[in-house]
C-alpha cells in the first residue's frame, strides 16, 4: 500500500544522503522524496511517498527513527492528512489544438502560465491521482515535457509535526 | 551545534585543533589509541608524542587497528578508539568498520581527511570517508570548523556508546587540526534527535512476567545484545529463578554460564541439537539482546509454523518484529529492563520462592524430560582419533588447560564454530569473534587489543591458516609491544568451511578452496622473535597447550596439523529451518519427530 510518511531532520550537510542511502540499502522503494527547510532553518521537513506491506512500512519508520539526525517521523496514513503536488506540463498548442488544452486545462484547474507560438506551459497543484488523471487525459502525443516536485503532506486538523 | 552554546574556554589561550583532538581523548579518559600515521594526521601525531594521556599503538595495517579497538571494547565494555590518515589509510580501516558495525560495538575511529579547500578536487589521498562509511556506521561526522572539534568529538564517544552501541567516524581535515580555537569540552550532550530508550515498559514487562509464570514449554533466548548491555548477571538470576533453559546466539555466549544445567547450548546453523529443538517447541519464548537472525533461526517460515508467544527485549526497535512478528515487544536497556523484571518476579511470587527456594516458574517438568532426550541424542560428539589431531580435541584441551577463564578470539571458518562448540564460555566478554559481517583476519587483532584491555590475562586466538595469513603482519605489533598472545591454528591446509560447503552442495568440487605454499610458521613465528610449535599427533596436544601457557610472558605460535576432512555438525543449511538439522555426515536431516 502507498504510505506518505513525513520527516523532521536536522539541516544538516548529508542528511538527505541518510535517508536516500537507508531507502536504497535496505531496498525500500521510493516514489518521490521532497525536503526543504522548514520556519526554523535548523530543521527540514521531508515527504516520503514509499509503499510497501504492513510490515514494510513498520521497518521503515523504525529505521528513519534509528537516524541520529532524524528528529520525528509520521506516517501520515495513520490518521487524515492532506497530499499536494505541483506539476508543470509543457503541451503542443497549435493553433487546431488551443481551445481543446484550454479547456482541458480548466476543468482540472490549472493556469496556463506560459504562452508561446506552439506551446503551453500549464501548473497544476492537486494530489498524485489528480495529476495522474490530467495526463491520462491528454492525448500523450501533444505532451511535450511535464516535470512533477513529488507530494507535500501535512495532517488534518490538530495533526501537527513539529519538535 | 547545539551543544555548545555559552562556553568559557578550558584553556587561556587557544590552541590547535591537533591539541585538541588529545584533550578530547584524555577528557574521555582513552588509555589507548590504536592507529597508523600519515600526511592527513601529522599534525595530531605531532600532539601525540608531546603527550603521556594514552598510549599509541602502532599496527602494520589500519584494519587491525579498528579490529584491535573493537576488540579493546568487547574485552571492556569502554569505547575502542582508531585513528588512520586520509584516502588509503581510511579506506583499510572501512573492513574495520563494517565488522564493528555488524555486531553493535563501540567504537570511534577518527580519520585525516584533506585540507578542507582541496575536498572535492581530487586531492592526493582523498577519499570521501563519510560517504564510504555512511551505510555502515551508527553516525559519522565530518568536521569542517576547528570550533567544532571538541564538541564532535563529545557526540562521537556518547552516540558510539549508547543506545544500540556502534561505530562512530570523525573525519578530520588536515588544515582544521592546524587552525587554533579556545578549547571547551561539554560536560554532558543534549541532542533533540537522539534519545535512546533506557528503562522498559512497566505495563509490557508485567504482561511478559505473567505470559512466562504461565509458560509449560518456556525458553530463555540470548545473543550479543545481553553481553554488551551488561545483563547477564541479571539474566542468570531471572533464568535461575525460574529454572528455565537457556540458549545463546554465537554473539550471546558467556551470557550464560555453558557449564550450568540449565543451558542446553548454542543455537542456530551449527547449534546442539536440543537448543534447537526447544527453540523450535517453546511455548513462551523470551529473547533477550537478540535478533532471530537467519544464521540462527534459518527460514522463518519453518520457524513460525509452530506457534509460540514471543517476548522480546531490545535497545534497538527496529530489531523488534524485523525477521519475526512478536507478541510482547520491551524497548529497553536489557540490564534496566531485566532487573526490574527480577523485581516484579520478586514480588508476584515471593510466598512461592520463600516454599520452593528455587525454581518459582512453573512446573515445567515434562518440558525438561523433552528436553533431556534430545540431549540424548549427543549432537555435539566426534569420533578421535590416536592418529590424526582432531581439531575440536584440540579446542577440549584448550578449555581445559586455560581452565574455562581465557579469552578465547577466533578467526571465521571451521574452527570458529569448533571454539564456539567446545570452549564451554562462564562468563561474558570472553568469546570475541566475527559474528555479524564474518570478517577473516579478525583472530590475531582481537587476540591483541583482549591482550591491550587485560594485560595479565590469557588470550587465546583461535585460527585457521587461511585466516592467519589475513593480517599475520601483526606478528611485528605483537612482537613490539611484547603481548603474549597463543595463537591455536587448526591447519586443515583448506579455506576448510568453504570446502565443507563445496563438499555438501558441489559435489565435492574443491574449487580454490586449497590452501597452498604454505610458510613454515614455526620460522616465521621465530623470524619475529615469537616462540614457534608444530604440533603433529594427537598424544602431544595437551603437553604442548600446557608448554605454550606456562609460557607467561612469550607469544607463541601453534601449528596444529589436523585432520583436513572433518567437517563441522550439527548443521542447518542456509536457507532451511530449525527442524531440519543435519546431524551427522551420512545422516538425513533429521526431523522432529
Ligand atoms: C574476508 C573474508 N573473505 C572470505 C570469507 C569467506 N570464508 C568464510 S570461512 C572461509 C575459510 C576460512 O579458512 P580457514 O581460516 O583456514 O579456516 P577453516 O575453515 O579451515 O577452519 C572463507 C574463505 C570470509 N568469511 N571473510
Amino acid at each position: 500500500m502507498k504510505h506518505i510518511i513525513s520527516i523532521l531532520i536536522e539541516n544538516e550537510a548529508g542528511a538527505l544522503s541518510r535517508v536516500a542511502g537507508l531507502f536504497s540499502a535496505r531496498g525500500y522503494n521510493i516514489e518521490s522524496l521532497t525536503v526543504a527547510a522548514t520556519e526554523d532553518a535548523t530543521m527540514s521537513r521531508m515527504t516520503i511517498v514509499t509503499s510497501g506491506s504492513d510490515e514494510v512500512i513498520e521497518q521503515i519508520i523504525k529505521q528513519l527513527n534509528k537516524l541520529i539526525d532524524v528528529i520525528k517521523v509520521l506516517d501520515l496514513n495513520d490518521g487524515k492528512y492532506i497530499e499536494r503536488e505541483l506539476m508543470l506540463v509543457k503541451v503542443k498548442a497549435t493553433a487546431a489544438f488551443r481551445d481543446e488544452m484550454k479547456r482541458m486545462c480548466d476543468i482540472f484547474r490549472g493556469r496556463i502560465i506560459d504562452v508561446a507560438d506552439g506551446s503551453f506551459t500549464i501548473e497544476l497543484t492537486g494530489s498524485g491521482t489528480k495529476l495522474d488523471a490530467f495526463i491520462e487525459s491528454l492525448d500523450k502525443t501533444a505532451i511535450l515535457e511535464t516535470v512533477r516536485t513529488g507530494a507535500s503532506g501535512i495532517g488534518r486538523g490538530d495533526r501537527i509535526l513539529k519538535l | 551545534m547545539d551543544s555548545q552554546a555559552k562556553k568559557t574556554a578550558d584553556t587561556k589561550a587557544p590552541i590547535t585543533g591537533a591539541e585538541i583532538v588529545i584533550r578530547c581523548l584524555n577528557e574521555e579518559k582513552v588509555k589507548f589509541v590504536f592507529g597508523y600515521p600519515g600526511g592527513a594526521v601529522l599534525h595530531i601525531y605531532d600532539e601525540i608524542y608531546k603527550q603521556n594521556g594514552f598510549k599509541h599503538i602502532l599496527v602494520r595495517h589500519e584494519q587491525a587497528a579498528v579490529h584491535a579497538a573493537d576488540a579493546y571494547s568487547r574485552a571492556t565494555g569502554l569505547v575502542g578508539v582508531a585513528l588512520v590518515t586520509s584516502g588509503p589509510g581510511a579506506t583499510n580501516a572501512v573492513t574495520g568498520i563494517a565488522t564493528a558495525y555488524m555486531d553493535s560495538i563501540p567504537i570511534v575511529v577518527i580519520s585525516g581527511q584533506v585540507p578542507v579547500p582541496a575536498i572535492g578536487m581530487d586531492a592526493f589521498q582523498e577519499v570521501d570517508m563519510v560517504g564510504v562509511t555512511r551505510p555502515c556506521v551508527k553516525h559519522n561526522f565530518l568536521v569542517k570548523d576547528v570550533k567544532d572539534i571538541a564538541a564532535t568529538i563529545k557526540k562521537a564517544f556518547y552516540i558510539a556508546a549508547t543506545g544500540r552501541p556502534g561505530p562512530v567516524v570523525v573525519d578530520i581535515p588536515k588544515d582544521i587540526t592546524a587552525h587554533l580555537a579556545d578549547y571547551f569540552y561539554p560536560k554532558s550532550v543534549e541532542m533533540r534527535s537522539y534519545n535512546p530508550v533506557l528503562k522498559g515498559h512497566s505495563g509490557q514487562i508485567k504482561k511478559a512476567i505473567k505470559l512466562l509464570l504461565e509458560a509449560k514449554r518456556p525458553m530463555i533466548y540470548t545473543g550479543g545484545g545481553l553481553v554488551l548491555g551488561d545483563g547477564a548477571p541479571e539474566l542468570v538470576k531471572l533464568a535461575r529463578t525460574l529454572g528455565y533453559p537457556v540458549t545463546n546466539t554465537l554473539m550471546g555466549l558467556g551470557g550464560y554460564p555453558a557449564s550450568d544445567p540449565q543451558f542446553v547450548g548454542m543455537l542456530g546453523m551449527h547449534g546442539s541439537y536440543e537448543a534447537n529443538m526447544a527453540m523450535q517447541n517453546c511455548d513462551v519464548l523470551i529473547a533477550v539482546g537478540a535478533r532471530f537472525d537467519d544464521r540462527v533461526i534459518g527460514d522463518p517460515k519453518d520457524f513460525l509454523s509452530k506457534k509460540r508467544t514471543i517476548i522480546h527485549i531490545d535497545v534497538d526497535p527496529s530489531s523488534i518484529s524485523k525477521r519475526v512478528k512478536v507478541d510482547v515487544p520491551i524497548v529497553g536497556h536489557v540490564q534496566s529492563v531485566l532487573s526490574e523484571m527480577n523485581e516484579a518476579l520478586y514480588l508476584e511470587t515471593k510466598g512461592a520462592a520463600e516454599s520452593t527456594k528455587n525454581n518459582i516458574g512453573n512446573n515445567i517438568s515434562a518440558w525438561w524430560k523433552q528436553i533431556d532426550e534430545w540431549r540424548g541424542v549427543k549432537s555435539m560428539v566426534y569420533q578421535n582419533s590416536t592418529t590424526v589431531i582432531k581439531p575440536q580435541y584440540v579446542i577440549e584441551k584448550l578449555w581445559e588447560v586455560t581452565k574455562g577463564d581465557a579469552y578465547v578470539t577466533s578467526d571465521v571458518g571451521q574452527h570458529q564454530m569448533w571454539a564456539a562448540q567446545y570452549y564451554k564460555f562462564d562468563k561474558p566478554r570472553r568469546w570475541i569473534n566475527s559474528g555479524g559481517l564474518g570478517t577473516m583476519g579478525v583472530g590475531l587483532p582481537y587476540a591483541m587489543g583482549c591482550q591491550f584491555a587485560d594485560k595479565d590475562a590469557q588470550v587465546a586466538c583461535v585460527t585457521g591458516e587461511g585466516s592467519i595469513q589475513m593480517n599475520i603482519q601483526e606478528l611485528s605489533t605483537c612482537a613490539q609491544y611484547g603481548l603474549p598472545i597463543k595463537v591455536i591454528m587448526l591447519n586443515n591446509r583448506y579455506l576448510g568451511m568453504v570446502r565443507q560447503w563445496q563438499e555438501f552442495f558441489y559435489e565435492n568440487r574443491y574449487s580454490e578452496s586449497y590452501m597452498d605454499s604454505l610458510p613454515d610458521f614455526v620460522k616465521l613465528a621465530e623470524s619475529y622473535g615469537h616462540v614457534g610449535m608444530k604440533i603433529t599427533n594427537p598424544a602431544d596436544v595437551e603437553g604442548a597447550l600446557k608448554e605454550a601457557f606456562a609460557k607467561k610472558d612469550k607469544f607463541v605460535f601453534m601449528d596444529f596439523i589436523t585432520d583436513q576432512d572433518e567437517n563441522v555438525f550439527p548443521m542447518i543449511a542456509a536457507g532451511k529451518g530449525l527442524s531440519e538439522m543435519v546431524l551427522k555426515k551420512d545422516n538425513k536431516e533429521r526431523h522432529e519427530d
